[in-house]
């Protein structure tokens, strides 16, 4: 569905991601996982537009979408989950999620409907300022706010950042749930386990390189990945 | 549910505007209606009521366009004196009658410009009676809304370079523009346009709407009743954009940019979208306030006005409309009015001179209150909400308790 060929992006001369190369099927659930620095989130920024690739193509659908402005490729249909969450912490829970739909202009009772069915503790909060949410319900109002915009792929950048454990496993939950619903789900972890644990397709992504590539339970069972990322 | 509601709030608000309107055609009207003995002094034409009536209406729709553009969008812009300018500007120079422009451009010999809307609509409707009124009312209509297309034109383009800074670098960059204006504005070469350094008048001010009979007695005063009429629509017109989806994507623009963008919000364009209709009703705000004081001159823009106007929507809170609206006439009132005696030396009946009252300690008492502002009520008078929201909140508290 998503393919990204030979993608080389660099800040300021330093080459951050040096020619990756994957693919995200449709309907899988997809990670990337390395270290901090190996490029995982430049990456996704990349594929959402708010970073200009060097050179590579990226492609949706078998159209190219290689360098379009980030509101182009919203509505093509990748959102992204920035890192930290960014809700808009002096709107309400309903305004962020409006916002999420900015760019489309029908109906939005049914898809208020879905997110609010998805995560019921925002129905209840939907006038609180975002601001006042706990870490846990402000990952679920930026899960909940990327897909009012109704998109085929939802990228998510590290979602479990600064939650307590019991929270990421009830997010990585509604992750596999939204999956099932028809949504392909590219994610950038640095909790490999959960992460591994989770997706149909893995990606081990290191200094701006993909070295390793497998099925997640695979991944999980590999001597150099259990070294590097998981800790035994 | 809430459609409905929100048509019930727009009811009332409309309901709201119209008995405003209708208070201050009333309170300018008792002088007309009233045997002039029985009229208190506070109500007679001259009164320092009417001015700071007038003027507050005027500086509120300034401050609620100053207010979209540093509250809503958090794009904090010092330009606003330079499209007042602009505005005032536009009005005027498309306003005076071609008769009346040899004796207000007499050192250049004649205006350059020898076309005004009161022409215009004077030759199409006539120029006596209730012709004349259509006429005056229309051209003074066309040049408004002209003098704001001209602001939010300049925004436009001085946008396109300038929307890229962010907050400090961007008020300076708007500042330097507004000075730039007000020199050219003056340069002695553009003269036969902008009669230099001197003021441009004679063109149709606040009095001119004053209906009057035969002999020229004031039938009906509308003098006060038209800056509120303008003011009130423009601001009607801010507050629906407000509260459209643009709106929601210039709070999202202030709350977090990167968010914003990564949700599909084109950055540039509803910056420069924000930018350029803030400028449209600062410059349509210039040009009431030339009609206002009566005549147009570059030097009375300077940064202290941008300041003041800052100042309002500091006090009135940041991001709250209604909240500029009565911080504005609040601050009206007490520089014009109410605190005046402050600038006055005062001698006791029984031979005490009061320490302090002297000529510019009016502006003393400004900025200790601005500094007292500052400190210790940071989000003003309103913080981010509105007046519907306080009596909304309320009723909910009333509901819990139930």
């Amino acid at each position: 569905m998503l393919k990204i060929d030979e993608l080389k992006v660099s800040y300021g001369g330093i080459e951050a991601v040096k020619g990756i190369t994957f693919e995200v099927p449709e309907r899988q659930i997809v990670t990337l996982i390395g270290a901090n620095g190996a490029g995982k989130s430049t990456t996704l920024r990349t594929i959402a537009g708010l970073v200009k690739p060097a050179s590579g193509r990226i492609h949706l659908q078998g159209e190219d979408i290689t360098g379009l402005s980030p509101d182009k490729i919203v509505s093509k249909g990748i959102t992204l989950v920035p890192e930290g969450r960014r809700v808009f912490p002096d709107l309400t829970v309903l305004e962020n999620l409006k916002i999420g739909a900015y760019l489309r202009s029908d109906n939005l009772e049914d898809d208020l409907k879905w997110v609010y069915d998805l995560f019921p503790r925002l129905q209840e909060r939907s006038w609180q300022a975002a601001g006042t949410l706990s870490g846990g319900e402000q990952q679920m109002l930026a899960v909940g706010r990327a897909l009012m915009s109704r998109p085929k792929i939802i990228m998510m950048d590290e979602p479990s950042l600064g939650l307590a454990p019991l929270v990421v496993k009830g997010i990585f939950e509604i992750i596999r749930e939204i999956n099932k619903q028809g949504v392909t789900v590219l994610l950038i972890e640095q909790n490999a386990n959960m992460a591994l644990h989770t997706a149909d397709l893995g990606y081990v992504l290191e200094t701006g390189k993909i070295t390793l590539t497998g099925p997640g339970r695979e991944l999980l069972a590999n001597e150099d990945v259990k070294k590097a990322y998981l800790g035994s | 549910m809430t459609q409905q509601k929100n048509k019930k709030g727009a009811v009332l608000a409309l309901l709201g505007c119209l008995l405003l309107l209708a208070a201050v055609v009333l309170l300018e009207n008792v002088s007309v209606f009233l045997p002039p003995e029985s009229v208190p002094n506070v109500l007679k034409p001259t009164s320092q009521l009417f001015a700071v009536l007038k003027k507050g209406a005027v500086y509120s729709l300034a401050a609620v366009s100053m207010n979209l553009l540093n509250g809503f969008t958090g794009l904090f812009s010092l330009g606003q004196a330079g499209f007042m300018l602009l505005g005032a500007y536009t009005y005027a120079i498309l306003s005076v009658p071609v008769a009346e422009r040899a004796a207000v451009y007499y050192l250049y010999g004649g205006s350059a410009v020898n076309f005004s809307f009161q022409d215009l609509f004077g030759s199409l409707f006539g120029t006596e009676g209730v012709g004349g009124a259509v006429s005056m009312g229309l051209g003074v209509m066309a040049a408004m809304v002209l003098a704001g297309c001209v602001a939010a034109a300049f925004a436009y383009l001085i946008g396109l370079p300038v929307l890229r800074l962010k907050s400090d670098y961007l008020a300076i960059a708007t500042l330097g523009f507004a000075e730039i204006i007000k020199a050219v504005f003056q340069w002695q070469a553009l003269g036969p346009v902008t009669n230099g350094a001197n003021m441009i008048k004679s063109f149709p001010t606040f009095s001119s709407f004053n209906i009057t009979g035969a002999g020229g007695k004031v039938i009906l005063r509308l003098s006060t009743f038209f800056p509120f009429l303008v003011a009130i629509l423009c601001i009607a017109v801010i507050c629906m954009l407000i509260n459209s989806s643009y709106g929601r994507a210039f709070k999202a623009i202030r709350e977090d940019e990167i968010a914003a963008e990564a949700m599909g919000i084109n950055l540039a364009k509803h910056k420069m979208l924000s930018f350029c209709t803030s400028a449209f009703f600062a410059g349509v705000s210039g040009a009431l306030f030339a009609m206002f004081v009566t005549n147009a001159q570059a030097k009375v823009y300077t940064t202290t006005m941008t300041y003041e106007i800052l100042l309002i929507v500091v006090i009135g809170g940041i991001g709250s409309i209604s909240g500029s609206c009565i911080a504005t006439f609040l601050y009206v009132a007490c520089s014009e009015w109410w605190l005046r005696f402050l600038d006055n030396e005062t001698v006791l009946a029984s031979g005490v001179k009061l320490p302090f009252l002297r000529s510019g300690f009016r502006m003393v008492v400004f900025s200790v209150v601005i500094m007292i502002v500052v400190l210790f009520f940071r989000r003003g008078i309103m913080g981010d909400k509105e007046l519907p929201d306080l009596f909304r909140r309320r009723k909910t508290r009333k509901e819990a308790a139930q």
